[in-house]
């Protein structure tokens, strides 16, 4: 499971940390030599090019605020940020909802039905996010399998818009994102000894009160890392509204695709960058401040 | 104690609350692969629309596929991108986990950010500046090109992957054969490497397969002549919807079943390599 | 109103007595091992019983099977008169006590202690008053705004108490709840422990695999081995009479020596030890087992009853001293016999203790101090 639990680890800096307490052996300089390509690449295509992007938005055409100005000032791309926004705590709600069973199943599961599970949540992690898109495409057409199904059952008389809607793009990320919210609630379960449940049942709990009084309050920062993990994915995705949503309700991904392929308006697309990377930067601060501040008070796993 | 022993099991009354929680479990595992599956006997269907269920079976799509020479160019061109990113991100990812497990603490928070940045920074932001970036240099849709931004985005998952093998190995195998007149980089490849080449394998194939499906940056950077395969696919998605998507989604399927069951295979052979 | 005790009583400590325990015929199996294996035990009202044993000897399944977190494959147990085997954990209205203190990291001191009382639907404000009266009791009066993370070992252990105690239940278990706090701590833990006990007069279970401890503190202890009770009896009687060999080399320390049995009399046998010039008596009731005349056995000698002496002496047991060492108040002086067994005498007088490696000497022991261990008979 820790590999594939990459992108949560990522989430909690204390685990990363875990890492350097082994034995201390290289010097300054050796570690210097070994970490050089990692950081000349990383400064050179990841860290200069954004900052050089980024510049753009305040620099074009001169030093300037105007851009960010325009995102805010026209109502056309307020929407397109709120409906951003709105369809990320969708998706986010619905991965959760769908997704929380899913892990604390997985905790209580041993065996080949264990495995069976781990397989079905692990395998949409690491298959294209292409292929899964595709196949909602295909799902929710016209005359796609799920219309078929609604006639059959006569729910509906006849084909319903159900592709190119703001629900199939929710449908469609919660779809494509479940995996990074199960995993991170999954390791926060699994990590609490089951001595706590024992000790709540002990004092008189049955399973549904251990459940809501000890078991979700001690997982609330893998509850909390997962949720996030998933807002801040649909917040910048650009394949699934792409291919899935209607070409009038942008998110801003699209926004950006369009303005910098179509309108070649690249300080406006900074900006929205811009934006979207304060958003992004400001979220992760904060549940770093959080998730440390709690565990200060002896919160959480 | 065992671990996994839960609280009671008692002769107690029909459990509804946990039979419904079964339920909604598997109802939301369907709801997981039916997508991923349903496309499968899609692709094996004559007609030239989508339909499902398939009237007949025919390869004739996956033909189509492994025939036209835009798909092979496409194709071929994500293996090159792929294999590359592969070795250059275990190359480096290597070096970098060797530096956060034996290393100097000094550089822990930098290099605790510069992992963790690909991660975070949402891939819409990496793919439109590294566009830019190409732009003014000349070298959009060039090797090089993918190749750079794809080990980027990749190189976290390797540092997770070979660090956490490194942390696993005694430190003090290392210095025993140090302490016998080796040098430190000799000491790594006569012990070190051979004990963390399941956590590479692991590591590499993570590479391959992100680099491979990956779809966004490949958007971006893909130029009229030289086009990724997701990039292709994501044309033909849009404007072209034939069974030859669903003929390539599952080939793309089966390759990530592949990669998940040898990195499992891995797990199971690094265990007895070190029960040795 | 004045008092007449020499100590005022602690708030919220009335009696509120024990209830007795009835296990008959528990057996429990992990695969192929028997972790309990046909266990029958009554544990008297009010009473502190403490279970104790190396580990996988069963000690810990059978409080979990107390407690209700394994349903044994076999035997009942019943608390009170009432039989409880097949019932949740969560009805049983016991109190536990855990190892690692198991407090709830995200309630307060107060609340973790409430939470039994608030299980049960006690109101808000009269829960924490009781709360606060359980707290009192384990002098931990004014913490209840704390988060158990800003606690030592020590008082996590003990909100961990008023915690398994504040609803007033008959029975607390208590599985090593002192093995993860350091010597000092444990020794005071250990006093408060049955100071409550016996303040409350509730029956406690108490598992343990440090003998010192359960010595201490228990009325009765059961000496668990491979899933069966070795002996089941009062502090004194394991020590002075072990009724297995696995008892006497469990509790204190103790030497083995092989032993040849001579004719058996009506008082007792003669059985000769290597070394020894001349068999020694050994009365009936200090012979355990199937011991036949003419066999073989094992004689078992603790250290502290050892005197060293002549060795022309005729009662005494000849052999060479191998090593002194001194170990504060006592001395241990290890000494070989004439077929290379060893045994460690602990001499209690440091000063007076004039011996080195080499010398030869003479062992004694009073009459009653050595057992004869023979085939073990089925175990009681």
């Amino acid at each position: 499971m820790s590999t594939a639990t990459a992108p949560v680890i990522a989430a909690s800096p204390s685990a990363f940390s875990r890492l350097w307490l082994g034995g201390r052996q290289l010097s300054v300089a050796a570690s210097a030599v070994l970490l050089a390509p990692f950081f000349a690449l990383l400064l050179l295509v990841f860290v200069y090019p954004l900052l050089s992007l980024l510049s753009l938005s305040v620099l074009e055409p001169h030093p300037t605020l105007a851009n960010y100005a325009r995102v805010f000032d026209n109502p056309v791309y307020v929407r397109v940020m709120l409906r951003t926004g709105w369809i990320s705590l969708l998706t986010t709600v619905l991965a959760l909802v769908l997704g929380f069973p899913i892990a604390y199943m997985m905790t209580r599961v041993k065996g080949a039905v264990a495995a069976l599970l781990t397989a079905c949540v692990l395998l949409p992690l690491w298959s294209s996010v292409l292929v899964r898109t595709a196949a909602w495409i295909v799902l929710l057409r016209r005359d796609g399998i799920v219309n078929n199904a609604l006639q059959w059952l006569g729910l509906t008389g006849e084909p319903v818009k159900l592709l190119y809607t703001e629900g199939a793009v929710v449908l469609a990320m919660a779809h494509v994102l479940l995996p990074f919210l199960i995993l991170p609630i999954y390791s926060a379960l699994k990590n609490i000894p089951d001595d706590y449940m024992r000790a709540a049942a002990m004092l008189g709990a049955n399973r549904r009160r251990a459940f809501f009084e000890v078991l979700l309050p001690m997982s609330r920062a893998g509850v909390w890392s997962g949720c996030l993990m998933v807002f801040l994915s649909a917040l910048g995705f650009f394949v699934t509204p792409a291919l899935v949503g209607s070409p009038q309700e942008l998110m801003i991904a699209t926004l950006v695709s369009q303005q910098v392929r179509e309108m070649l308006d690249w300080p406006f697309a900074a900006a929205l960058i811009g934006v979207l990377m304060v958003v992004v930067a400001t979220l992760t601060m904060v549940f770093n401040k959080a998730v440390s501040f709690n565990r200060l008070i002896g919160g959480g796993a | 104690m065992s671990k996994n022993e839960n609280t009671v099991r008692h002769r107690a009354p029909f459990d509804f609350g946990a039979l419904s929680l079964r339920v909604y479990v598997w109802l939301v595992v369907l709801f997981i692969m039916v997508p991923t599956l349903i496309i499968v006997p899609m692709s094996f269907s004559p007609a030239d629309f989508l339909e499902f269920p398939p009237s007949g079976f025919t390869l004739h799509w996956y033909q189509e596929f492994f025939g036209d020479p835009q798909w092979q160019k496409a194709a071929l061109l994500s293996l090159q991108v792929a294999a590359l990113t592969m070795v250059c991100s275990v190359v480096i990812g290597t070096m970098v986990s060797y530096a956060i497990v034996r290393g100097t603490e000094r550089f822990r928070s930098a290099t605790q950010l510069m992992v963790i940045g690909p991660v975070i920074a949402p891939h819409i932001a990496v793919a439109v500046a590294c566009y830019l970036f190409y732009q003014r240099l000349g070298v959009v849709g060039s090797l090089a090109g993918f190749v750079a931004a794809h080990t980027v985005l990749a190189l976290p998952f390797v540092v997770f992957t070979v660090s956490a093998a490194l942390s696993r190995v005694d430190p003090d195998l290392e210095s025993a054969d140090m302490s016998c007149g080796a040098s430190r980089a000799r000491a790594f490849f006569h012990v070190t490497l051979p004990l963390i080449v399941p956590g590479l394998l692991s590591g590499a194939l993570f590479a391959f397969i992100i680099s491979f499906d990956e779809p966004v940056v490949s958007f971006f950077v893909s130029s009229v002549r030289q086009r990724t395969l997701p990039r292709r696919m994501f044309e033909d998605i849009e404007q072209n919807l034939t069974p030859v998507i669903p003929a390539i989604a599952t080939l793309l399927t089966l390759l990530s079943i592949a990669v998940l069951i040898a990195v499992a295979l891995l797990r199971v052979l690094e265990r007895r390599r070190r029960a040795e | 109103m004045a008092s007449t005790a020499t100590q005022p009583p602690v708030a919220g400590s009335e009696r509120v007595g024990g209830a007795g325990i009835e296990i008959r015929g528990l057996a429990k199996r992990f695969g192929a091992v028997r972790a309990v294996d046909d266990v029958s035990l009554s544990v008297q009202p009010g009473e502190f019983l403490a279970l104790l044993g190396p580990s996988g000897s069963g000690k810990t399944s059978i409080l979990m099977s107390i407690a209700g977190f394994e349903l044994p494959d076999a035997g009942s147990i019943a608390i009170d008169g009432r039989d409880v085997t097949y019932l949740p954990a969560s009805q049983r209205n016991l109190g536990m006590v855990f190892q690692k203190y198991t407090l709830f990291p995200h309630l307060s001191v107060l609340d973790n202690v409430a939470f039994g009382l608030k299980m049960r639907g006690v109101a808000r404000a009269e829960r924490h008053r009781l709360a606060e009266q359980a707290l009192a009791t384990v002098r931990l009066e004014g913490y209840g705004k704390r988060m158990p993370a800003q606690l030592s070992g020590g008082q996590q252990q003990r909100v961990a108490l008023a915690r398994a105690i504040v609803y007033k239940p008959k029975v607390l278990l208590m599985d090593e709840p002192l093995s993860a706090l350091d010597k000092n701590l444990r020794e005071e833990m250990q006093l408060e422990i049955k100071r409550l006990q016996s303040q409350l007069g509730i029956t406690v279970v108490f598992v343990t695999h440090d003998q010192g401890e359960a010595l201490t503190m228990a009325d009765r202890v059961a000496i668990l081995n491979q899933g069966r009770i070795q002996q089941l009896d009062a502090p004194k009687a394991l020590y002075e009479r072990p009724r297995t060999r696995f008892v006497a080399g469990f509790i204190g320390e103790t030497n083995f020596m092989p032993a040849e049995i001579g004719p058996l009399r009506t008082q007792g046998a003669l059985v000769q030890l290597p070394g020894g010039a001349s068999p020694c008596e050994v009365r009936t009731d200090a012979l355990v087992g199937r011991v036949a005349a003419g066999g073989r056995a094992v004689a078992a000698l603790r250290p502290e009853q050892i005197v060293i002496g002549s060795p022309e002496d005729p009662a005494a047991l000849r052999a060479t001293v191998s090593g002194v060492i001194y170990s504060g108040s006592t001395v241990l002086c290890i000494a070989q016999l004439s077929d290379g067994t060893e045994l460690r005498a602990r001499l209690p007088d440091p000063s007076r203790v004039a011996l080195a490696a080499g010398d030869r000497v003479g062992l004694l022991w009073p009459a009653d101090a050595l057992r004869i261990y023979g085939d073990e008979v089925a175990a009681a």
